[in-house]
């Protein structure tokens, strides 16, 4: 199976992935070697088979729903790249 | 003073031979002066002599653990408070975390000091170091081939001796791969043994964190103080950690071992079957029994995993947007500007690669045929190791097809990049404890042996492995030049 430039570009946007023109080309034949390698997998007969998310079949724990975490605006902030008045700045979105 | 292993050191401390702040010196000094390996991102020279003379105060207390005063490398994954964490990418260049991981708390309640955070591949997306932002670290047994990857970082510093021992991540063979091109032994425990709170994600129901050192009693030490239940982990598992110190001096007579065919086929060339074979004898010798066995489904593990962990980086990677945190590109025109061209500016070439495998294989109308087939074919690899681990007490094989390849030699042919990590990744699929311990050289490069066991069966790898250190030397050997 073999992927286009114009999939490739799909694919960056879906993913909000800015990638040079110059290197679409080169994308597509690394993803459709990718997949050449992924059509391996038909190869085996997977009908009756459980999906496995968690090497240990484990599921997620439940806490009591207690207040664990306090408030530490400030502390994240400091890292931001733009913040006002404890607010994260972006582009406007709405005109 | 810098061929001692933690064991060695933690005498040499209480017995007064020498100070921490002097051990710390003498590691700081080495680092600075081996600069061309590009081993460290770091170098954290006053927090490293200020945690040394903690450890110097409680040594003099005697209220120490064998880690108090041991200086280590942090690989750069782990977030640490107040110092800069990059994962190797110029996303987070200037990202200093507003916390500690969980391991790096662990480690500092210790008393261990730490040098400084070390290399790796962006994100741990790599096997060679070549994909840092900060450029490729140097393997110390020869400055022309690379260290392996991701955590190369971390096996370089202890083999060139910049650093005791040191934390590393596995995601595909991330902590195994290094540790056999590099000479020295590594452990990737058990999915949920250690903490993964804060330390950055790339693929979460794979990703597992360990110890890299220079022998397997140092690697008992480490995990030791690394293991555990964290509440702060949702997939860490409440299971209490044993004495990883208290079984490495068990005889192996009867210790049943099982050699996968599908390991030993005539894609390994001839060096690498007869330097592992050697190393098996040493096991028949130790009396052990050997037997071959057979898991049809391992070579499915590099289509299953190359569908599996790009799926889960591209949902981790999406939480960098140039928003909160981390790099952000001048002048957005607006949010979809801004969140485009900060991904696309900060990402390196590996990392984009394996976002947009990830975001196709779980895009409309593929979820099924890729990720849920690759999450089915999961459960076939696990099976069969369960299986094999119900005859066997352990497995044994190559960690990798050869020793250390060139600097640039792979880097254009990502697809043989991925091939090279046959023998390691379906350990990871499986959950399964793994180690890779130095077991002798082809043209002066290191080979691994790796070791694989049940789950939560890290004391035996351990004794297998310290069994195997007690009988041969090749732990022992230091690069030349490093001496």
């Amino acid at each position: 199976m073999s992927l286009t430039a114009s999939d490739v570009k799909k694919i960056a946007h879906l993913a909000r992935l800015g990638i040079d023109d110059q290197d679409v080309e080169s994308y597509a034949n690394d993803l459709s070697g990718m997949l050449d390698l992924m059509t391996q997998m038909s190869e085996l007969d997977t009908n009756n088979v459980i999906p496995m998310a968690h090497p240990l079949d484990q599921i997620q724990r439940l806490r009591p729903d207690v207040v664990t975490e306090h408030n530490q605006r400030e502390h994240f902030q400091a890292i931001a790249p733009q913040v006002e008045d404890g607010l994260y700045l972006v582009p406007k979105v709405i005109e | 003073m810098y061929n001692l292993t933690i064991a060695e050191l933690a005498k040499g401390l209480r017995a007064g031979e020498f100070s921490s702040v002097e051990l710390t010196q003498t590691y700081l000094q080495r680092i600075h002066q081996h600069s061309e390996l590009n081993a460290y991102v770091t170098v954290t020279d006053e927090l490293a002599l200020q945690q040394a003379q903690a450890a110097d105060a409680k040594l003099a207390s005697g209220d120490a653990s064998l880690l108090t005063g041991i200086p280590i490398a942090q690989k750069d994954i782990f977030c640490t408070l107040g110092v800069k964490t990059t994962c190797g990418s110029k996303m987070l260049d200037n990202f200093i975390a507003p916390y500690n991981a969980t391991v790096v708390d662990k480690l500092n309640q210790a008393g261990v000091v730490m040098l400084g955070k070390v290399n790796m591949d962006e994100f741990a997306m790599g096997s060679s170091n070549e994909t840092s932002y900060y450029g490729p670290t140097k393997n110390p047994w020869n400055t022309n081939t690379v260290p392996g990857g991701s955590s190369g970082g971390s096996a370089t510093a202890v083999a060139a001796r910049l650093a005791v021992c040191a934390t590393g991540t596995d995601t595909g063979g991330s902590i195994r791969q290094p540790a056999a091109l590099c000479g020295i032994t590594g452990l990737k425990p058990t999915y949920g043994r250690v903490s993964r709170y804060g330390m950055i994600a790339y693929a979460s129901s794979l990703d597992q964190g360990g110890p890299m050192t220079r022998s397997a009693e140092d690697a008992a030490i480490l995990l030791q103080a690394m293991a555990g239940f964290d509440e702060k982990d949702s997939t860490s598992v409440d299971q209490p950690v044993p004495n990883y110190l208290a079984d490495l001096n068990k005889p192996l007579a009867g210790l049943k071992i099982g050699l996968p065919k599908e390991f030993f086929t005539a894609d390994l060339n001839s060096d690498m079957v007869a330097t592992l074979e050697a190393g098996i004898n040493h096991y028949r010798q130790l009396g052990a029994e050997v037997k071959e066995i057979s898991m049809p489904t391992l070579k499915m593990a590099i289509p299953a995993y190359y569908v599996i962990a790009p799926a889960e980086c591209s949902a981790n990677l999406s939480r960098f947007d140039g928003v909160r945190f981390g790099y952000r590109c001048e002048n957005p025109a607006d949010l979809a500007d801004l969140y485009t061209r900060s991904r696309g500016e900060a990402f390196g070439k590996e990392v984009k690669r394996r976002i947009l495998m990830g975001t196709y294989a779980l895009s409309a109308g593929y979820y099924d045929a890729y990720y849920i087939k690759a999450q089915k074919i999961r459960r076939l690899i696990s099976d069969d190791f369960k299986n094999a681990l119900a005859e066997v007490d352990v497995i044994m094989g190559p960690v990798t097809p050869t020793p250390a390849f060139g600097i640039g030699e792979k880097l254009a042919n990502p697809i043989e990049m991925y091939l090279s990590d046959i023998y390691t990744i379906a350990i990871n699929l499986a959950g399964l404890p793994a180690m890779s311990i130095p077991a002798g050289f082809i043209n002066g490069l290191p080979v691994g042996l790796q070791i694989i066991g049940n789950y939560f069966d890290e004391a035996r790898l351990l004794n297998v492995a310290h069994q195997y250190q007690q009988v041969t030397g090749w732990h022992q050997q230091v690069p030349k030049g490093f001496e």
